[in-house]
C-alpha cells in the first residue's frame, strides 16, 4: 500500500500545522476567558484551558510535524510534565488563595461587562 | 528495592530520550548524574509507593486515557463561557466526598477534578474535597462518583462499587 | 500556517500579560504568570519548528519545569513569608495576603 503512506505523508504536516494553530487559537480563548471572568476563582477555569486543551493540541500538532522519534519523545515529556505540573499549580493557588481569606463570587453572574473591578465580593 | 529498580529504568529512559546522543563520556555522566538523583530521592525518603507509583503504570495509563476523554469532554462548555457575547456563569463551591483511602489516590482524585476545565479543587481535608466548579449545575455529587471510583480502583486496585477485586 | 500559531500563541502571551500587570489581587498575577508560562513553553516549540530547528524542545522542557517551581515557590513565599519552611499541611497559622485587594 504505497500509495496510502504517500497520502498520509502528504497529509500529515497540513494536520499538523492546523492543529498547532487549533492550539494556539485555544490559547487565545483562555486567555480572553482569564480577561473576562469576573474574580480569581473563575479566572482559574479559563486558565485551565489553556493548561489542557491547548496544550495537547498544539503538542500533537507539533508531533505530527516532527521529523525524528526523539523529538516526539521529548513532546511527550513535556506533555506529561505541564499535565503534571498544572493541576499542582492550580491547586495550590486556589488553595493559597483560600488559606488567605479570598471569597468567591457565588450564584449567577449575568451581564456583559465587568471583568477588571475588584477579586473579592 | 523494586521501587528503587524502577526509578532507576524510568530515570534512564527519561536521559536515553532527552539526551538522543549515545557516545561513552555522555553515558558515563548519565550514570553519574542518576545515581545523584536517587541519592537525593533517599534523601528525601519519597522512595516509596507513592514516590514511586510504577508499580501500577497499566492501571494509571488505562485511567489516564479515560481521564483525556473526559477532560475533551469538559472544555466544551468552559470555551463557550469564554467566547459568548454576555457572561453567563454559576460559580459554587460544593463539597464533594471520597472515597479514596490511601493519600496517592486521594491526589490523583484531587488532581484529576483539577485538570477538568470547570472544576478546581480548592482544599482536601481527611475525605471531603472544597470543590469550586464554574456552572453549579454541572458539579452534583454524582457527577464526580465514577472519577472518585475509577481513581480509588487505579490507584488503590481494591474494592470497587460491587465489591469485586480487581488487580 | 504554523507561523500563523506562532503569531496566535503572542497574541495571546500579549493579552495574558495584560492581566498580570492589572490583576486585582496578588493570586491573579500569580495566575497569569503560570499560565503565560505554559503558552510560552507552546511558543518555544512552536517556533522551533517554525524555524525549522526542532533543538528548541530542549529549553520547551526547561522551561516547563522552572515555571512550575517558580510558581510553587512564589505561592511558599507569600504564604509563609520565608523559603526556610517545610511544605508540609496544617503547620502554620494563616496569614493574609499583602496584596491581596479587598477582603471581603
Amino acid at each position: 500500500m504505497p500509495e496510502v503512506m504517500d497520502v498520509i505523508m502528504a497529509v500529515k504536516p497540513v494536520l499538523g500545522a492546523f492543529l498547532c494553530l487549533v492550539g494556539a487559537g485555544l490559547a487565545i480563548i483562555g486567555t480572553v476567558g482569564v480577561l473576562r471572568f469576573p474574580d480569581f476563582y473563575t479566572r482559574l477555569h479559563a486558565a485551565s484551558i489553556t493548561d489542557t486543551g491547548a496544550a495537547t493540541l498544539t503538542l500533537v500538532g507539533m508531533a505530527l510535524l516532527a521529523p525524528t522519534w526523539l523529538i516526539v519523545f521529548k513532546l511527550a515529556a513535556i506533555w506529561l510534565f505541564l499535565f503534571l505540573t498544572g493541576p499542582t499549580g492550580s491547586h495550590a493557588l486556589a488553595n493559597a488563595a483560600h488559606t488567605a481569606g479570598l471569597q468567591p463570587v457565588i450564584g449567577r453572574q449575568r451581564d456583559g461587562a465587568g471583568a477588571d473591578d475588584e477579586g473579592g465580593a | 528495592m523494586g521501587y528503587l529498580l524502577g526509578l532507576i529504568v524510568v530515570l534512564g529512559a527519561l536521559w536515553l530520550g532527552l539526551s538522543g546522543i549515545y557516545e561513552p563520556l555522555l553515558l558515563t555522566l548519565s550514570v553519574i548524574s542518576i545515581a545523584i538523583s536517587i541519592l537525593l530521592a533517599a534523601r528525601l525518603e519519597t522512595v516509596d509507593r507513592e514516590g514511586v507509583p510504577y508499580a501500577r503504570t497499566p492501571q494509571l495509563f488505562a485511567y489516564w486515557a479515560w481521564l483525556l476523554v473526559e477532560i475533551f469532554k469538559a472544555n466544551w462548555p468552559v470555551i463557550k463561557a469564554c467566547v459568548r457575547a454576555d457572561l453567563d456563569i454559576n460559580p459554587a463551591l460544593v463539597k464533594v466526598k471520597t472515597r479514596c483511602e490511601s493519600d496517592f489516590a486521594k491526589t490523583i482524585f484531587a488532581n484529576s477534578i483539577t485538570l477538568t476545565p470547570g472544576t478546581v479543587t480548592v482544599e482536601v481535608e481527611g475525605d471531603k474535597l472544597l470543590v469550586h466548579a464554574l456552572f453549579e449545575e454541572e458539579a452534583t455529587p454524582d457527577s464526580f462518583a465514577e472519577m472518585d471510583e475509577r481513581s480509588a480502583r487505579a490507584a488503590d486496585g481494591r474494592k470497587s462499587s460491587k465489591g469485586e477485586v480487581t488487580a | 500556517m504554523i507561523g500563523a500559531a506562532a503569531i496566535g500563541l503572542i497574541v495571546a502571551i500579549g493579552l495574558m500579560l495584560i492581566r498580570a500587570l492589572s490583576g486585582p489581587t496578588l493570586y491573579d498575577r500569580v495566575l497569569a504568570m503560570n499560565s503565560l508560562g505554559t503558552k510560552i513553553v507552546l511558543f518555544i516549540g512552536v517556533l522551533g519548528f517554525v524555524l525549522g530547528r526542532p533543538d528548541f524542545l530542549d529549553i520547551s522542557v526547561l522551561y516547563a519545569l522552572i515555571n512550575f517551581v517558580s510558581t510553587i515557590a512564589i505561592l511558599k513565599f507569600f504564604r509563609y513569608r520565608s523559603f526556610q519552611v517545610p511544605l508540609m499541611r496544617r503547620t502554620m497559622p494563616q496569614r493574609r495576603s499583602q496584596s491581596g485587594g479587598d477582603d471581603a
